[in-house]
């Protein structure tokens, strides 16, 4: 049978798994059927409800606005698939192209589509991280328990980490008026993925609506009573701040451990794949049936010289799952490659945070539009004389043409005029990243070097 | 019924917030706030902002549960 034959069969009778029924998992399965494939589909997730979308949960659903409940996706299309939910994948065997699940069952497929996502980094010590009062926010069941913890009025919650989650969540607590203290080991909050002249911004906006924010500190410990109820967090500088309720913001870690063993090119940064979403196995080798897509793909990118980057993204994990789902039921020659230009938002303090690109990219930073005081810009991340992201504070609608910059690598500074351009603060400074080597929650996107079995990092919180 | 906003596209146009306020909210000058899963009542509304956002970010849930209005959210790739 000629391979062209093969496809057709395929396309027609195969059997496609889905490991993975969030986001990514559910747009790749309505682009398979959307583009013909008529075999059996089957979609495995470990969280026992159907996909839901999660950016609602640190925002409408801590303020109690909609139900943890209520954020399930709208399906683009019938998929007639089976689903199994509730049970996680455990192991994977690509000779035999087999599925191991944690009931004991085991799933064969023709084509696998990996899909596992991240997960919400717990906080290190076990025993502290069991106090009633202390949470972690990824989940529907994360929200729902939280926001039930922050509706019964906690004198005061402790934040701890200042990326997205953890000051949206801060955001979220301080509209309620609940009183919040946010501990971020580095010098501002976003600083990770925004640079320390933005993040001073983020810092400002904090702490004009409320919080207690400490930067440059770490929590060294927390302290429950008798009754096995958070009382208080040690903080590195020597103090200690009393919290009924504590949220371990410290970023994610990818689901690649059930991968361990099986051949492929996971580990802690996620699972290496070519540009047309096909995984690396350990020898650096493309797989011929294996995808993947969404928050744990790391894929080499054109526009950012070819690193692997791991974008925990929304508009990745669609984009993504739709370029996989196409490439599992096309010939080579037809297939196509995963090029997304990244772009994330955050709403906070009643500010809409948007970017493009990838800013912990960049070595200098200059506010095109608007002006930092006025908390209302256009920032812009130059990389080698070159446009490399920016980012927007209430300023939108200007996104799409600096995305056209960062594509065509037009350069930086850049030479064009804007409207509402400030003379004061229109010119290039250092955009203040810290160090990466250096542990923390980490940006969002991840350059992640080149080799396809790395796994060499580890997150070690640091202690004073 | 259930929907999505697609805040990569949203540029706080805010169309959605006058035609659905139920539904869709401001929060800030720029920032939506949205029911993920609407009341069914408020699907005329709900399909009249679908409609006439600008940048076609809001995927609804159609009523027989399968299809849905918008695109939004596809990928650009060329």
């Amino acid at each position: 049978m000629s391979l062209d034959g093969s496809l057709e069969k395929f396309r027609r009778e195969g059997r496609i798994v889905v490991v993975g029924a969030s986001l990514a998992g559910l747009r790749a399965a309505e682009t398979l059927r959307e583009e013909g494939f008529a075999g059996t589909l089957t979609m495995i997730g470990d969280e026992p409800y159907e996909p839901y979308d999660r950016p609602p949960l640190s925002k409408q659903v801590l303020l109690g606005r909609v139900p943890a409940d209520h954020t399930a996706l709208p399906p683009r299309r019938a998929l007639d698939a089976q689903w199994r939910l509730g049970v996680a994948a455990t192991g994977l065997d690509v000779a035999q192209k087999r599925v191991q699940l944690a009931d004991g069952d085991a799933v064969e497929y023709d084509r696998l589509l990996i899909t596992t996502g991240v997960r919400a980094r717990p906080w290190p010590h076990e025993l502290e991280a069991d106090l009633d009062g202390v949470f972690v926010l990824r989940t529907t069941d994360d929200a729902a328990q939280l926001h039930r913890r922050l509706s019964a009025g906690p004198r005061r919650v402790l934040v701890i980490g200042a990326g997205f989650t953890g000051s949206e969540i801060a955001s979220a607590c301080r509209e309620r008026g609940l009183e919040v203290t946010v501990a971020e080991r580095g010098a501002a909050p976003l600083v990770g993925a925004l640079g320390g002249v933005v993040g001073e911004v983020a810092a400002n906006m904090q702490r004009e609506a409320g919080v207690d924010l400490r930067c440059g500190v770490t929590v060294t410990g927390l302290e429950g009573d008798p009754a096995g109820r958070l009382r208080c967090a040690h903080l590195s500088d020597g103090s200690t701040v009393e919290a009924e309720v504590a949220v371990v913001c410290l970023g994610a870690t990818r689901n690649t451990e059930w991968l361990a063993s099986s051949g492929l090119g996971a580990g802690p940064r996620g699972i290496a794949c070519d540009a047309g979403c096909r995984a690396f196995d350990v020898r650096g080798i493309v797989t011929d049936d294996v995808f993947v897509a969404g928050d744990v793909a790391r894929s080499p990118h054109p526009l950012f010289g070819y690193q692997f980057l791991s974008l925990e993204h929304w508009g990745n994990a669609i984009a993504q799952a739709e370029t996989a789902a196409h490439n599992m039921i096309s010939a080579s020659s037809d297939r196509r490659p995963h090029i997304w230009t990244p772009s994330f938002w955050s709403a906070q303090f009643g500010v809409n945070i948007k970017s493009v690109g990838v800013p912990p990219m960049a070595d200098e930073i200059m506010v095109v539009q608007g002006s930092l005081a006025e908390r209302r810009f256009t920032a812009v991340y130059g990389h080698q004389g070159r446009v490399i992201a920016a980012v927007t504070f209430d300023q939108a609608k200007w996104l799409e043409f600096y995305q056209q910059q960062i594509e065509r690598a037009a350069p930086f500074p850049p030479e064009f005029g804007t409207v509402d351009r400030r003379p004061e603060e229109a010119h290039p400074v250092p955009a203040e990243f810290p160090d990466p080597s250096l542990p923390s929650h980490g940006p969002t996107v991840t350059l992640s070097g080149h080799s396809p079995i790395d796994r060499r990092i580890s997150f070690t919180p640091l202690h004073a | 019924m259930r929907l999505v906003v697609d805040l990569n596209r949203c540029q706080g146009y805010a169309q959605c917030a006058f035609l659905a306020p139920e539904v869709f909210t401001m929060h800030g000058d720029e920032a939506l706030m949205y029911d993920p899963r609407a009341d069914e009542a408020q699907r005329e509304h709900v399909l009249r902002a679908a409609a006439a956002c600008p940048v076609k970010a809001i995927i609804v849930e159609a009523e027989d549960g399968a299809a849905t209005a918008g695109r939004a959210g596809a990928s650009h790739v060329a």
